[in-house]
């Protein structure tokens, strides 16, 4: 029996299609190294490398996950080094030193940081090798470089002379490289803020774009591996035997993490991996669950340190003390998985002394290194390529599927592609952390907010991650902690807590949890002050006038004070981060089943100078989707240290048919570009939030508010 | 054990164990990558595939009931079919990695439904899901080419 899920009336035969056979239309890494070694490739600085042959190749530092770096880097070098951006080839850095991303000191791709780190270094890259091409040329053709143009490829100067820059490459590539090359103001940009395609699409609607499960190196075998069911538990005893006697199997090896089938197909590996007996020690997590989570979060809330997010300004609580009015509450975000489409998987060849990886990071510096610590190898011995990401989400910024890879390879001395399932994937995920905020705040007579007390308490990624020392500020926990409120008396705190569960970067990361609790709580003082949640919020963002400017906007865009259509509610939320201010207006209705139906989304956006728009307006409708999930359909929870969601059928993603439709308004602005692939993640959920309260008078202070949470509320 | 179908009309042989999922034979036997594996359990569509124009979930397709059957992939649009076109000029893909499953619903959908609406669109794709929520421009591109197939 064929199983399908798709309705049955839409199974028609497609015979119009014809095709050339079988294409196999994978494009290895490596075609650059193999140009270069050829000597036909030159590369005049770390970002362009120019061929004999005038094809031009630039190079992204940061990976390509869907965020469209790989069109918005070269656009920022391609708008002084002249050349057309589709017609280039872009290609993924290798890990180095001079890839690193400025705002996060390594080689990461994450943080929404990837224009604002490249906006000015990309195009100074750009205009250097122009410069050098010019240099080049004018030397050549002796003639003063102000006599040289350099547009679309081609080197142009007195008396008709003309040259390719791949013909000025190899001259070029020897020139003094300038420090200090002339970059243009924003008023003659002629590529960024262009709505250039995206140069990623084309071999992502044919089937040739590969991903890092679609590496194929000859002689390569697949691993699959069973990992404690008790993230951190390890193998007691393992009996492989009738693993091992399974057909296509090659051998069945224990790494740290677990144990691995290795078989020379990935189902070969998948089949004989069930027939695996192991037992295991689960360890001190074996007891966790999500009720004890949350429990040991309320207790350190109460006992833990405390770490100051910032000097208090004025009385905070004494204000909150003699206020007429004085407002608790607590909001509780839940543990989420990435659960990007593309489990997690990579390809290792490890041989002597040397490993080469190939696969989808977000972190190729980690990968680099981490696989050399395991290795006992040096970092500079281990190659890593990076292919397209299907999906990151801060999930492959972890290395633990690199280093298991090539654990795996170096055991059976063979090239080998590790590919995870989907409950792999799912149940040993680097958690979104739970976040318990509690916030209190008093109220004068006239209903103005004179005093707030924000606590937060959560768990630290970038301890685990990083090694931040214990008890010290945790920046990432705070993001929209502080809201940019004029409010007279405040005081902020954090207290870090080990819920027991591994946590790891989550896009948007602490703003998913600061701003459901910051833009829900200014909503609750609103309605008790008696006021619009908007002029509540207006009234207090004097001397911010790009927030003022993104919520006025978002209140004519939306048709707020029309108010909304019966059995309909409207809610707003400001925020900011990554250097962007935004504001959204969520139109929803409660479904006949009780489950919240988002009918329209219409978003303000200040990210400063826009490199591409089309990029910019697919993140923030991506981003509004998966922050929607959050708000309103799935989380993890845990019992016996296991987590239980497994599949998608028990972490439901949003579908079609829950699609909103997006309004999009970005302001005109002089300023540098902000981050964009993240915030609106997290500013979408109060939103629904406000208008859940505002449609059925029920606040939800725990998220995901599904139908039974909200009637529960 | 061989078994012969064909794939983008081209007559194959798979020597793999019959109970074998279609997606893996696609992928690692036949060598034909654009097929992905999302869930492998027929929640996500991102391995869909036409057997016989049926649009299935590959993952959940054992390769002994498709002897003999007709299969075609994401290979098999050919580059230039109207929803690839489409799925350009409307920028679709972010990730990309569930495009191509997203595709053959589509392609499933419009080789029977030459004008489909927004529910009609809804019942045929709600089965593909896409992480990076390109819902909004996967409809307008179902509508396009749609548009464009008519036309042509």
């Amino acid at each position: 029996m064929m199983s399908t899920e798709t309705n049955r009336r839409d199974f028609l035969k497609t015979t119009s299609i014809t095709t050339s056979g079988l294409i196999m239309g994978v494009v290895l890494p490596g075609t650059v190294r193999e140009t270069m070694a050829a000597g036909t490739l030159h590369t005049p600085n770390a970002w362009v490398h120019i061929a004999d042959d005038n094809s031009i190749t630039l190079i992204s530092a940061r990976s390509e996950m869907g965020q469209g770096v790989y069109t918005s880097m070269p656009m920022l070098i391609a708008e002084e080094l002249n050349v057309d951006v589709t017609k280039v080839t872009v290609a993924a850095a290798p890990p180095g030193a001079q890839y690193a991303n400025a705002f996060l000191g390594a080689m990461i791709t994450g943080g929404s940081t990837s224009v604002r780190e490249g906006w000015e270094k990309l195009r100074v890259a750009g205009a250097q090798v122009r410069e050098m091409l010019v240099g080049a040329a004018a030397a050549e053709w002796g003639v003063a470089p102000s006599a040289v143009k350099a547009e679309n490829g081609i080197l142009t100067g007195p008396g008709g002379k003309k040259a390719t820059y791949g013909q000025m490459a190899e001259a070029a590539s020897k020139q003094p490289v300038p420090e200090k090359p002339a970059i243009k103001d924003a008023k003659d940009f002629r590529v960024v803020g262009k709505r250039i395609p995206r140069t990623d699409v084309p071999a992502k609607v044919n089937g040739t774009a590969q991903f890092g499960i679609d590496v194929k190196l000859p002689g390569m075998v697949y691993a699959s591996l069973e990992q404690s069911p008790v993230i951190g538990g390890k193998v007691k005893s393992v009996d492989s035997a009738a693993a091992k006697a399974m057909p296509g199997v090659v051998d069945v090896v224990q790494i740290p993490d677990g144990v691995a089938v290795v078989a020379n197909s990935y189902w070969g590996a998948v089949k004989a991996r069930r027939a695996l007996k192991i037992e295991w020690d689960l360890g001190a997590g074996a007891s966790l669950n999500s009720a004890a989570m949350l429990q040991t979060s309320m207790d350190a809330a109460q006992n833990g340190k405390v770490i100051a997010v910032q000097p208090a300004k004025g009385d905070a609580k004494g204000a909150i003390g003699s206020a007429a009015k004085v407002l608790n509450a607590t909001y509780i975000t839940p543990l989420q998985s990435h659960s990007p489409l593309e489990p997690m998987n990579f390809t290792a060849h490890v041989t002597a002394g040397k490993a080469l990886l190939i696969g989808p990071t977000q972190f190729q510096q980690g990968a680099q290194g981490a696989t050399a610590a395991a290795l006992g190898i040096k970092p500079e011995d281990v190659d890593v390529q990076t292919t397209f990401l299907g999906g990151g989400f801060g999930r492959r910024i972890e290395l633990d599927f690199v280093v298991q890879a090539a654990q795996i390879s170096k055991a059976v001395k063979l090239p080998v592609k590790l590919v995870w399932s989907r409950e792999d994937d799912m149940t040993h995920d680097f958690y979104r952390p739970l976040g318990l905020n509690q916030l209190s705040a008093g109220l004068d007579a006239s209903g103005n907010l004179t005093g707030l007390h924000f606590k937060l308490t959560s768990q630290s990624i970038t301890q685990r991650a990083f090694g931040l020392p214990k008890d010290t500020l945790d920046p990432f926990m705070v993001e929209y902690g502080v809201t940019p409120y004029n409010i007279a008396n405040t005081q902020h705190d954090l207290v870090i807590h080990d819920a027991g569960l591994r946590v790891g970067y989550w896009r948007g990361v602490s703003h998913n949890m600061n701003a459901f609790a910051n833009e829900s709580f200014i909503d609750e003082l609103a309605l008790a002050a008696g006021k619009d949640p908007v002029d509540f919020r207006m009234a207090m963002l004097e001397g911010k006038p790009r927030h003022q400017a993104v919520l006025k906007d978002v209140v004519e865009k939306s048709g707020y004070r029309k108010g909304a259509a019966k059995g309909r509610a409207l809610g707003v939320a400001l925020m900011d981060g990554y250097d962007t201010v935004l504001a959204v207006v969520a139109e929803i209705s409660l479904g006949a089943d009780g489950e919240v139906r988002v009918h329209k989304v219409t978003t303000s956006t200040d990210l400063g100078m826009v490199v591409n728009p089309e990029i910019v307006e697919q993140q923030i409708q991506s981003s509004i989707i998966m922050g929607m999930g959050t708000a309103l359909k799935h989380s993890i929870t845990v019992d016996g240290g296991r987590v239980q969601q497994t599949n998608f059928n028990t972490y439901p993603l949003v579908r079609t048919n829950e699609t909103p439709e997006v309004v999009i308004s970005l302001i005109k602005s002089s300023e540098k570009p902000g981050g964009i692939g993240e915030p609106y993640t997290a500013a979408i959920v109060p939103a629904l939030a406000n208008a859940v309260a505002k449609l059925t008078g029920k606040r939800v202070r725990q998220l995901p508010m599904t139908g039974k949470a909200i009637q529960e509320a | 054990m061989s078994l012969q179908f064909k794939v983008n009309g081209k007559a194959v042989q798979s020597n793999s164990e019959a109970d074998t999922p279609l997606l893996w034979v696609i992928r690692d036997e036949l060598g034909m990558t654009g097929t992905k594996f999302g869930c492998g359990a027929a929640l996500c569509g991102a391995c869909t595939v036409h057997v016989n124009g049926e649009a299935v979930r590959s993952c959940q397709t054992q390769v002994g009931n498709v002897a003999g059957s007709s299969v075609s992939t994401v290979e098999g649009l050919g580059g230039n079919h109207a929803l690839q076109k489409a799925w350009i000029k409307h920028q679709v893909p972010q990730c990309g990695y569930c495009q191509s499953g997203q595709l053959m619903s589509a392609a499933a959908l419009l080789s029977h439904n030459k004008n489909p609406s927004d529910s009609d669109i809804d019942a045929a794709m709600a089965g593909n899901l896409c992480r990076c929520g390109t819902y909004t421009r996967i409809r307008a591109a179902v509508k396009d080419a749609a548009s464009m197939m008519r036309a042509a």
